[in-house]
C-alpha cells in the first residue's frame, strides 16, 4: 500500500511525457504575434477597410475636388422682355461659366430653393434688374456679384483699377494635399480602435483570452503582440496613403518620410490605448461597436479629417484642439506639408502621449481578462 | 508536494446574491481520474474554474501541488491542461499552427507531432479550425491542454453535443494521459461518461457535494444493484406504494409518472412476489422490466430529480 502511495506521488511530480524542448523567453510573445498577423493576411475584408478603403476615399474625393472646373453659375432668368437679352449678355462670357435659363418666375424660385440655381435674375420693365440669393450660400453670393459685373460692364461700366490675375493650385496648397494626412490621421484612428478594441472583445466573447489566461502566457507579452502588429500594420498603412498621395496626386511630402511615420507610430499607440481601454470591460461585440462609435463619433465631426476645424466658433477650438486626432492630423499636416520639425509640435505630441498614456494606464487596471 | 487537486470549504457568491458553491472539499489524488457529476447549473464549472485558478473564490482554500495560487500562479500554469467549457479557437488558423501557439506558451512544451498523433489530428493539421468537425474541435481543445505537457489535466464538459464515436475517442485520450502518470479532473451531466471514465466521482447539487466515491461504491449505498419497474391499471397512491416496500428483497420504492421502480437486491426472490400481490389485488400488469442501477439512480434517490431536469 505504501508502495503504490509512492509511486502515484513521484508520477505526479514529473510530467506525463519527459521535455521534448523548451522555448525561450520571448517565444510566447514572438509566437502570438505571428499568429495574429497570420489571421490578418487571411481575413480580406481587413485588408480591404485598412488598406484600400482609404485609398479609394482619397482618390474619390481627390478626382471630385481636383478636376472641379471653374464654378459654374447656374442662372434663372425670369421670363419677360429682356429676358433674351439678359441671357445674351450672360452667354457671352464663356470665362464665368453662366448657366442661364429662362423661366417664369414661379419655376425660378422653385429651382432656386432646391439649390439648381445660385441666383434668379429679373429684369424689370423699367430697366432696373433685381437679384434674388442666398447670402448664407457661397456660391450663390459668388453668382450674384459676376452676374451684377457682367451686366454692369454690358451696360457701359468701366474698370478703373488695373488688375493681374494668377491661379493658385500648385501641388501642396490643394485640397487634395489637405486631405490625405486627414485621412492617414482617420485610418490610424480606425484601425487603432476597431483593430484593437473590436478584436479584443471578439477574443473575449470567444472565450479565447480566457483560454490563453489559463496558461502560463504572460499577459503583457498579449499586450505587447497586439501592439506591435498594430505598429507593423501602420508602416503599411501610413506608407500606402503617403506612396499613393505622391504617385497619384503629385502630393509634396515636405517633411522627412522618417518623421511621418514616428508620427504614426505615436498615433497608432495613442488610439491603441484608446482602443484598449473601450475594451476593457465589454463583454460583447454589439456593445463594443456601439462604444467605439461613441467615442469616434465627436473626432469624425470636429477633428478636421474632411475639412478645416477652423470654421467652429473660437470658444470650441482649445477643446477640439485637445481631442487625439486633431492633435494627430494638425502634426501629420505640418509635416507633410510645411516640413515643420517633430520638436516643434510638442504640444501636439503631448496630447497624443497623454491620450495614450492615461488611457493605457486605466485600461491595465480595469482590463477584464475571462 | 501535496496532492495534485486539494480544496477546503470553497464557497462562491455571485453578486453577494446567487451561491453557485457552498462548502466544498475536494483532495484528488495523483493519477486519478476524478469526476463532478451533476445536472447544469450545479456549480461544476464555478467549482472547476476556481480550481483552475481562473476565478478566485468568495471564501475557501485550493492547493495544487500543495501550492496556492497566489503564490505562483506561473509555475502552477505549467503544471496543468485546461480545457474550458466552451472556447472558440480562430478559424482561420490551421490546426497546427493552433497547438504550435499554445506550445509556444509553455516552457516545456511536447512536439506538435506527437500530439496531433495522440488525438488523431495529424491528417487535419493543416486544416482550418472552421473546416473541423465538432469532435475534431473538442480533440483540438484537449489538444491545446496537452501539447503544455501538463501533469493535471482539466476538462469541464469535454464531451458535451458530440456523437458516441467523438465521445468514445476522447475517453481513450484521458486514459491515455491517465496511464502515463496524469492526473484528471472532469466535469460532466453523463452518468455513463462518469460510471465508465472516473476513478472517483463527487455528486454535485447546488453547490455542495452531496456523494463522493468510487461508481461501484456510490451505486453499492443504494442498497440494491437491481430496479424492477412496472405500471399496473389501477389506482397507485401513497398507501400503495407502502405495500410494495415490504416485497421481499425491496430497499427503496419509488413512484414516477405511473411507473413504479422497486429498488432490489435480488430480483429472483422479489418478482414472484410480486406477480402474486399483483393478482391477490386484482389488479393488471402493464409493463415489467429489470435493470442494472446506475449513477443516475443514485442521483435520483439522493434529489428526487433526474439529471438531465437541472
Amino acid at each position: 500500500m505504501a508502495m503504490t502511495e509512492t509511486t502515484l506521488k513521484k508520477s505526479g511530480q514529473t510530467p506525463p511525457s519527459a521535455p521534448a524542448r523548451t522555448t525561450g523567453r520571448w517565444s510566447g510573445y514572438r509566437y502570438l504575434l505571428w499568429v495574429r498577423l497570420l489571421e490578418l493576411t487571411r481575413e480580406p475584408e481587413i485588408a480591404f477597410w485598412v488598406f484600400i478603403f482609404p485609398l479609394l476615399i482619397s482618390l474619390g474625393l481627390g478626382i471630385a475636388f481636383r478636376n472641379k472646373p471653374v464654378a459654374s453659375n447656374n442662372v434663372a432668368v425670369v421670363a419677360g422682355d429682356e429676358a433674351a437679352k439678359t441671357v445674351a449678355v450672360l452667354g457671352a462670357q464663356p470665362r464665368l461659366g453662366f448657366h442661364a435659363l429662362t423661366l417664369d418666375r414661379e419655376a425660378a424660385m422653385k429651382g432656386f430653393r432646391l439649390g439648381k440655381f445660385d441666383v434668379v435674375v429679373e429684369a424689370k420693365a423699367d430697366g432696373t434688374y433685381t437679384y434674388d440669393y442666398d447670402p448664407a450660400r457661397p456660391e450663390s453670393v459668388l453668382s450674384r456679384s459676376e452676374v451684377d459685373a457682367t451686366l454692369q460692364a454690358a451696360a457701359g461700366r468701366k474698370d478703373v483699377l488695373v488688375t493681374t490675375n494668377h491661379a493658385s493650385s500648385e501641388p501642396g496648397s490643394r485640397y487634395i494635399d489637405f486631405l490625405i494626412p486627414g485621412l492617414i490621421g482617420m485610418g490610424l484612428m480606425n484601425s487603432g480602435m476597431w483593430g484593437i478594441g473590436f478584436s479584443l472583445v471578439d477574443m473575449r466573447q470567444r472565450k479565447l483570452m480566457k483560454r490563453f489566461v489559463a496558461t502560463p502566457m504572460r499577459r503583457s507579452d498579449f499586450l505587447l503582440a497586439v501592439m506591435s502588429s498594430r505598429l507593423i500594420m501602420m508602416v503599411i498603412e501610413v506608407g500606402l496613403l503617403l506612396l499613393f498621395g505622391v504617385l497619384v496626386f503629385k502630393m509634396p511630402v515636405a517633411g522627412s518620410v522618417f518623421a511621418v511615420l514616428l508620427l504614426g507610430a505615436i498615433g497608432a499607440v495613442a488610439f491603441g490605448g484608446v482602443g484598449l481601454l473601450t475594451a476593457s470591460r465589454a463583454q460583447k461585440i454589439e456593445s463594443v461597436s456601439g462604444l467605439i462609435n461613441l467615442v469616434m463619433m465627436p473626432m469624425w465631426i470636429f477633428s478636421g479629417v474632411f475639412f478645416s476645424y477652423e470654421h467652429f466658433p473660437a470658444v470650441t477650438l482649445p477643446f477640439i484642439r485637445a481631442l487625439p486626432l486633431t492633435a494627430l492630423n494638425d502634426a501629420l499636416r505640418a509635416t507633410i506639408l510645411e516640413g515643420a520639425s517633430l520638436a516643434s509640435q510638442s504640444g501636439r505630441l503631448l496630447v497624443l502621449v497623454l491620450w495614450g498614456g492615461i488611457s493605457f494606464a486605466l485600461a491595465l487596471r480595469w482590463f477584464r481578462w475571462t | 508536494m501535496g496532492s495534485p487537486i486539494e480544496c477546503t470549504n470553497l464557497r462562491k457568491t455571485y453578486d453577494g446574491k446567487v451561491e453557485a458553491v457552498r462548502g466544498l472539499s475536494l483532495r484528488i489524488d495523483a493519477g486519478e481520474c476524478f469526476g463532478l457529476l451533476g445536472p447544469n447549473g450545479a456549480g461544476k464549472t464555478t467549482t472547476i474554474e476556481i480550481l483552475e485558478g481562473l476565478l478566485s473564490p468568495t471564501s475557501g482554500d485550493v492547493r495544487i501541488f500543495g501550492q496556492t495560487w497566489k503564490e505562483d500562479p506561473r509555475q502552477l500554469r505549467e503544471w496543468i491542461g485546461i480545457s474550458l467549457q466552451e472556447t472558440r479557437l480562430s478559424e482561420k488558423l490551421t490546426v497546427r499552427e493552433t497547438i504550435e501557439l499554445f506550445a509556444n506558451l509553455y516552457r516545456e512544451p511536447r512536439p506538435s507531432d506527437d500530439v496531433l498523433e495522440e488525438l488523431q489530428l495529424t491528417e487535419k493539421s493543416d486544416s482550418w479550425v472552421g473546416k473541423l468537425s465538432g469532435g475534431q474541435r473538442q480533440r483540438l481543445a484537449v489538444a491545446t491542454a496537452l501539447v503544455g505537457n501538463p501533469r493535471i489535466l482539466f476538462l469541464d464538459e469535454p464531451t458535451t453535443g458530440l456523437d458516441p464515436q467523438s465521445r468514445r475517442q476522447l475517453w481513450d485520450i484521458v486514459r491515455g494521459f491517465q496511464e502515463r502518470g496524469g492526473t484528471v479532473l472532469l466535469t460532466t451531466h453523463y452518468m455513463d461518461e462518469a460510471e465508465r471514465l472516473c476513478d472517483r466521482l463527487a455528486i454535485v447539487d447546488h453547490g455542495v457535494i452531496i456523494a463522493e466515491g468510487t461508481p461501484p461504491d456510490l451505486i453499492n449505498r443504494l442498497g440494491g444493484h437491481h430496479l424492477v419497474e412496472f405500471e399496473v391499471n389501477g389506482v397507485s397512491d401513497g398507501h400503495a406504494l407502502e405495500s410494495w416496500r415490504s416485497l421481499p428483497s425491496v430497499e427503496s420504492v419509488r413512484h414516477e409518472d405511473g411507473t413504479i421502480c422497486l429498488n432490489v437486491r435480488e430480483p429472483h426472490l422479489t418478482i414472484p412476489a410480486l406477480l402474486d400481490a399483483v393478482n391477490r389485488q386484482g389488479q393488471q400488469l402493464e409493463h415489467l422490466s429489470t435493470r442494472q442501477a446506475s449513477l443516475e439512480d443514485v442521483f435520483v434517490n439522493l434529489t428526487g430529480r433526474h439529471l438531465r431536469d437541472g
